[in-house]
Parts: C-alpha cells; sequence; structure tokens
C-alpha cells in the first residue's frame, strides 16, 4: 500500500488511478470464485437458453415455449406449481409471525425448542415425503388416532394428493420461516416498545405500529427464502403428491421432458420458464417490501 | 419472563399450534422408526414384533457402505474446494468497493435464488456432453453452484467485523500476505469458517435436487438413494425403506448435533440475512 501512495505522488499510473476507484490486487481473491461460478452456473445457464431456443423438432425460435404454452396440461403447471407454492409461503409465515412474537424474550428452554424446529429442515424433503407416506397413510396413525377418537367415519385420504404435498411444504417450511422471523424479531432493539408503552401505547398498538413495521424488511427476505424453498417442490410431489395429475409442478414436467423423453431442448425451456415465473413473484414480494416500508433496511439492531 | 409467556388464551393457543406441530413432527418420524424395526405391520398401532433384520438387509441391499463413502467423499471435496475459493472471495468482497460489484453479487445470489432444477437441468446436459455425467466428479461439481455463494455470504460479516486496523498493524510490523493470512486473518476467521463449512456439510448431504441429476448408480449420495427407493417402493419391503431413512436421519441428525455445538440456528440466520436483503 505504501508503494502506490509514493507512485501516485510523483505521477498518477494507471495501476493508482484503478486502485482509487477500489481495484487492486485483493480483487484477485475473487478470481477463482467469478470464474469458477461463471463457467458452472452462467454459462450453463445460457448454454440451457440457447438450447430451448433450438427446438429438437424444428419450427422456429420459439417453437418449445409455444408448444408448452399451447398445451394446457404442460403450461397447467406453472399454476399448480404456485397453488401448492403460494399457500404454503402465506401460511409458514403468517403463522410464524405471532408464535415468534410471543417467543421473541429469551426463556427457559429456547435453545432446545429451536434445535427441535431446525430437524425437519436438515431431514430435507424426501425423509418428510416418506415420513408422511407412513403417518397420513389410510393405515397410518394419524387417521388412526381421528377414527379411535371418533371424529371420521373413514381416513382421509391426505396423501397421493395436494394435501400430502402442501403437508410436506409446512412441515419443512414452516420451522425454516420461524427461525429466520425469530431472529429478525430478536434483532429488534426491546426499548423500542418499552418507550411506546411508556407513551400509552397497548399490545396491539406496540405490535402495529414498532414490531410489525421493524420486522417487514425482515419478512420481505423470510418470504422470498420460503417461497424459493416451496416452489422448487420436486421430491415431495413426486412421493407424497400425484406427479401424473394434481402435484405435475413445473420441476416435474421439467425433470420429465429433459430425461425421460430426452428432450433437453424441451426440458431447458421449462427450467427457463420455471426460473421466470420463481423470479417474477420475488419481484412483486420485493416489491411489495418497498410499498409497505421505506426506511433502512437494518431493523432494529443496533 | 417465564410468567408472561404462559399467560393469557393466546399465549395458549399459541403453545398448543407449537405442541400439535411437534406432536406431527414426532409422529412423523417415529413411525418411520417404529416400521423399520417392526415384522409384520397391518391394522393395529404397532407391529406384531420388533426386529433389527431390515437394518442388515437394508445395507446389502443399496450397497449403503458404499453409497456412504459417496456421501462423504462429495462432502469433503464440496467443503474443502468452496472454504478454499469462498473465504478470499468473501475477504476481497467485504474490504472492496469497485467498480462491477453488484454483477458480482448477482452472480452470487442467483444460485442460491433460482430452484436447483433451473440451473440443474441445463449443468447437467453440459455435463452429459462432456461426458463427466453420473461420476462423482460431476456431483461434487453440481454441489458447489451453491456451496461457493453460500460460503461468501455466510463470511463476509465475518470478514466486516474485523478491524481493518489490525491488518494496518501487522503490516506495520513486517508481516508479508502469506504471513498476514495464515497468522492473523485465519485464526480471527476460524467461527465464521467453521460455521460455514458446518453449513454447506449439511446442506449438501440434504442436497437431492442436483446430485439427483448429475448422479449415476456409482455416485448417488445417500438422499439420492433413499428417493430411488422411495420412488420405486412396492419392488422392495417397506421396512427396509424405513430403515435406510433412519440411516440417513441418523446421520444428518449427527451432523446437526455437531453444528448446533458450534452455531446458534438464530443467531445464525440473522447473519446471514445481512447480504441477500441488499
Amino acid at each position: 500500500m505504501a508503494a502506490t501512495e509514493t507512485i501516485r505522488v510523483a505521477a498518477p499510473t494507471r495501476r493508482s488511478r484503478l486502485a482509487e476507484r477500489g481495484v487492486d490486487r485483493t480483487l484477485l481473491l475473487l478470481a477463482p470464485a467469478v470464474v469458477l461460478l461463471v463457467a458452472m452456473f452462467a454459462y450453463p445457464f445460457l448454454y440451457g437458453l440457447q438450447l430451448s431456443l433450438r427446438p429438437q423438432e424444428g419450427g422456429g425460435l420459439l417453437a418449445n415455449y409455444r408448444a408448452f404454452f399451447a398445451d394446457s396440461f404442460e403450461s397447467g403447471t406453472i399454476l399448480k406449481t404456485l397453488r401448492l407454492a403460494v399457500p404454503a409461503t402465506a401460511f409458514n409465515v403468517l403463522a410464524s409471525i405471532p408464535i415468534a412474537y410471543f417467543m421473541r424474550r429469551p426463556f427457559r428452554g429456547k435453545r432446545l425448542l429451536t434445535a427441535i424446529l431446525v430437524v425437519p429442515v436438515t431431514l430435507g424433503t424426501v425423509l418428510v415425503a416418506e415420513g408422511l407416506l407412513r403417518y397420513l397413510g389410510p393405515r397410518g396413525w394419524f387417521n388412526r388416532t381421528l377414527l379411535e377418537l371418533g371424529v371420521l367415519d373413514e381416513p382421509l385420504r391426505l396423501v397421493h394428493n395436494y394435501w400430502g404435498v402442501l403437508f410436506s411444504l409446512i412441515i419443512t417450511g414452516f420451522p425454516f420461516a420461524f427461525l429466520l422471523i425469530l431472529s429478525y424479531m430478536s434483532g429488534i432493539d426491546p426499548t423500542l416498545e418499552r418507550a411506546a408503552a411508556t407513551l400509552g401505547a397497548g399490545p396491539w398498538q406496540r405490535f402495529r405500529r414498532i414490531t410489525l413495521p421493524l420486522l417487514a424488511p425482515g419478512l420481505a427476505t423470510t418470504a422470498v427464502l420460503c417461497f424459493v424453498l416451496a416452489f422448487a417442490v420436486f421430491p415431495s410431489a413426486s412421493l407424497v403428491g400425484q406427479p401424473s395429475g394434481s402435484t405435475r409442478v413445473l420441476s416435474i414436467a421439467a425433470y420429465h421432458a429433459a430425461f425421460e423423453d430426452y428432450d433437453y431442448s424441451m426440458g431447458s425451456a421449462i427450467a427457463m420458464i420455471m426460473g421466470a415465473v420463481e423470479l417474477a413473484v420475488i419481484g412483486l414480494l420485493l416489491g411489495a417490501r418497498s410499498q409497505l416500508y421505506k426506511g433502512p433496511s437494518t431493523g432494529g439492531k443496533g | 419472563m417465564n410468567r408472561r409467556l404462559f399467560a393469557g388464551p393466546g399465549a395458549w393457543l399459541i403453545w398448543a399450534v407449537v405442541g400439535f406441530f411437534l406432536l406431527n413432527l414426532a409422529g412423523l418420524i417415529g413411525e418411520v422408526i417404529v416400521n423399520s424395526l417392526g415384522t409384520r405391520w397391518f391394522d393395529t398401532w404397532l407391529p406384531q414384533g420388533f426386529t433389527f433384520k431390515w437394518y442388515s438387509g437394508a445395507w446389502d441391499e443399496f450397497a449403503l457402505s458404499h453409497v456412504l463413502i459417496v456421501t462423504f467423499e462429495v462432502a469433503v471435496a464440496v467443503i474443502a474446494i468452496s472454504l478454499a475459493v469462498g473465504v478470499p472471495a468473501a475477504y476481497a468482497l467485504a474490504r472492496r468497493q469497485f467498480p462491477g460489484k453488484r454483477a458480482v453479487m448477482l452472480l452470487l445470489l442467483l444460485p442460491l435464488v433460482l430452484p436447483p432444477l433451473t440451473y440443474g437441468i441445463p449443468f447437467a446436459t453440459v455435463l452429459y456432453e462432456v461426458k463427466v455425467a453420473g461420476t462423482l466428479s460431476g456431483v461434487i461439481l453440481a454441489n458447489l453452484v451453491p456451496a461457493i455463494p453460500f460460503v461468501i455470504l455466510v463470511m463476509t460479516p465475518f470478514v466486516e467485523q474485523i478491524d481493518p486496523n489490525v491488518e494496518s498493524a501487522a503490516r506495520m510490523c513486517g508481516a508479508s500476505t502469506r504471513k498476514l493470512m495464515t497468522r492473523v486473518l485465519v485464526p480471527l476467521l476460524i467461527p465464521g469458517i467453521l460455521a460455514a463449512g458446518l453449513l454447506v456439510l449439511v446442506r449438501t448431504v440434504a442436497m437431492f435436487e442436483l446430485t439427483f441429476l448429475t448422479s449415476g448408480p456409482d455416485s448417488q449420495t445417500l438422499v439420492v438413494a433413499l428417493y430411488n427407493a422411495a420412488f420405486a417402493a412396492g419392488i422392495r419391503a417397506d421396512q427396509s425403506i424405513d430403515a435406510m431413512a433412519v440411516l440417513y436421519m441418523l446421520t444428518t441428525l449427527l451432523l446437526l448435533v455437531i453444528a448446533l455445538r458450534f452455531v446458534n440456528p438464530t443467531q445464525l440466520v440473522s447473519r446471514v440475512r445481512e447480504e441477500p436483503t441488499k
């Protein structure tokens, strides 16, 4: 650093001018990561994009996309995916807010509770799907309990349909949303609420006027991350769902096209559509956030 | 504090919801465990008898020793490479403002935000073209795509916590760049590196989609083997699939226990959150 200083005093070289803008040898540390990601993420992605524009059966650049949207069985997958991902995200985030609000202060067993809630996140969707097949199945413990209690006359059909997949998204997604929101909530300075109480705000007012606005950016991030998790439903949709019917989601359609029909071009096209739909929803969520809240994004954490 | 938690109808309702969730979670996990230990189980609460035979059966049937070795190899390679590449990159990103930083951030965020299948399918297609698909290296490469950005995003706040004056002081005392790295930065970053490494480990073991798309019969990790067994249900006994599920569960829980000794989940997410919100 000392060397560049003296050079700049003598005559501003190209190197020192770049260094002033922050470009110096430290940036070389970034190079391996950027090169690897360009080679393994950006290149395949662009390759997939151009592959999707060269349909196997010919018919022009957009033939794959036209075929996708013309066939209601294919284009319906967008709606089926959203019908699972949006309610699951909404439930996970909305249910987490009151629970995290009550648990925002330290209490005995909090660490144990958070540890237990990490379990379903770590187990992953495949195991949860396998477990749900047993637990919610017609002879599983869930239906058996309800039958014995006399709540039901015959077992509820909860697997191999929409509900099984939704439950699996909630079981893995809810703890994730809860832990994120709890950490945002713990980041809000408790003195702010006490100050509001001193000024005469009731519990609801404190929540509505102090906590919720400070939490808004965190809620948006949580909703985005939950949606990302729920949108990718592949294992649960094919295991606990009805992969050829009501839970034939985008990821199943893309996988099917690429690796069962061996039409990589169509598979890539569906993958691109999937990415575009997801980014559109994320854009909406982030747009909603900037509408609701205009302020520093770091919450009340000092 | 404790009194407030249990007082009021709202609090009871909330504890009831949490309790219901945990009860179902326990039922889900419990039924898999009981089934994997049961002999025959038809229309009753519990199986007729208990046995360990499904475990030895599953071990041979699904070649689990091989699958576990593959899982281990993939995880170790992904952790080593992603840390070696990600930690220096996090350092550069935390310390420097430079033109094009936003583009780099976008390149880092997209692999974490896009569904794995979106880039996994084109990625697998490229692997098939260069004939790496189905091999161990293909699986490792695929898992690196989300792991590297993840390490960088977890590490950046850790680097930001280090006072740049510490580095300048080391320089003043005559430390070379290498000595600065090995004697000052890396020791200060150890907690972050540990956290990032463990999280990558947990994520890699649970990463289904990318491994599923790129693996061949010899390069399946545990979670893919479990999916394949569950997907082809009916070919093999339920119980032996569940025995494998229990083994998978034990593996991930072991990793989780180790991870929780070093990282507090709520602190962790609040650290990670700084970057993606911007």
